[in-house]
């Protein structure tokens, strides 16, 4: 470490500054979804009853699933942290793509759960839809776009974590400078707190 | 110039994490099937702030940063909070 100062301004690396931003960017994130939730929380205020019923019409199996497979997909990820920090960037990418996986499954369920709904007729448009009591229309309303809305965060996500795997096999990220992982992890941590709200504010409601 | 990592989190601390995550998701599903009346919504979102701070914390590494970090997020916070409280304080006075 005798030429740490010439490192230093050889490659200027300042991780907690970018970490930082990292940071700002998903406190926008949070007011984005926290409109949405305020959104819910007076439309549930106001319409108590319908709500529960929409609630109970989700799957609450398929909600639980989902959290678990989010917060296996958020052990993976920070694994892959501790694996580049130990040097071993195979393990790395083993991590990061079992992280991809399961957001994939995720999204999987999701069609599942959707495509049954799209089934029974229960999405805006429909005769089955217009006929629903307004509170539980708002309902289901607010389901589509706040899960929606966090279904492309999960896609968005993985595309992420496929361009932290790219730089690592590049060798652009390595045990002394992986930031730009650390900040793919934290947007992927992100996408699992949101949805530890959303699980029981949709799913387990009756 | 190297990363500092001796905050580093070991493999198996993250597994420990991700296992109490999991208990309170199971507590999550259990309390749900009971009729807390008033407190359904206060017990959820209590039980769903546990999981969040853990995973902010330990996942995040808000631990181990430098206390910035965490005023910034709670600045955050008690900016969403007050928006929360200031319309529902409308809704309740109209």
């Amino acid at each position: 470490m005798s030429d740490t100062a010439t490192h230093i301004v050889e490659h200027h690396l300042d991780e907690q500054a970018s970490k930082f931003g990292m940071w700002l960017f998903l406190f926008t994130e949070l007011l984005l979804f926290g409109g949405l939730f305020l959104v819910y929380s007076i439309y549930r205020y106001l319409n108590q009853d319908d709500f529960a019923r929409g609630g109970s019409e989700l799957d609450m199996y398929i909600g639980a699933i989902n959290t678990v497979i989010l917060l296996t997909s958020s052990l993976s990820v920070a694994m892959s942290i501790t694996a580049i920090q130990k040097n071993n960037k195979r393990m790395a990418v083993i991590l990061l793509w079992i992280t991809i996986v399961l957001a994939l499954v995720f999204l999987v369920n999701k069609y599942f759960e959707w495509s049954h709904k799209y089934h029974v007729g229960l999405y805006p448009g429909t005769e089955t839809f217009r006929t629903l009591p307004a509170g539980e229309g708002l309902f289901f309303l607010l389901y589509y776009f706040m899960t929606g809305l966090h279904g492309v965060h999960v896609i968005i996500g993985a595309i992420l974590l496929g361009f932290v795997i790219e730089r690592v096999l590049d060798g652009k990220i390595t045990s002394e400078n992986y930031v730009f992982q650390e900040n793919g992890a934290l947007y992927w941590h992100l996408v699992d707190l949101i949805w530890i709200y959303l699980f029981p504010l949709f799913y387990l409601i009756h | 110039m190297k990363q500092e990592n001796e905050h580093s989190m070991s493999y198996s601390a993250n597994i420990w994490v991700w296992a109490i995550l999991i208990v309170l998701t199971f507590v999550t599903v259990k309390v749900a099937e009971f009729d807390l009346q008033n407190l359904t919504v206060a017990v959820a979102l209590l039980l769903a702030s546990a999981k969040a701070t853990i995973v902010a914390m330990y996942f995040m590494h808000l631990k181990f940063e430098s206390k910035l970090f965490i005023v910034m997020v709670l600045f955050t916070l008690l900016i969403f909070g007050s928006f929360i409280l200031l319309t529902f304080i409308d809704y309740w006075t109209r």
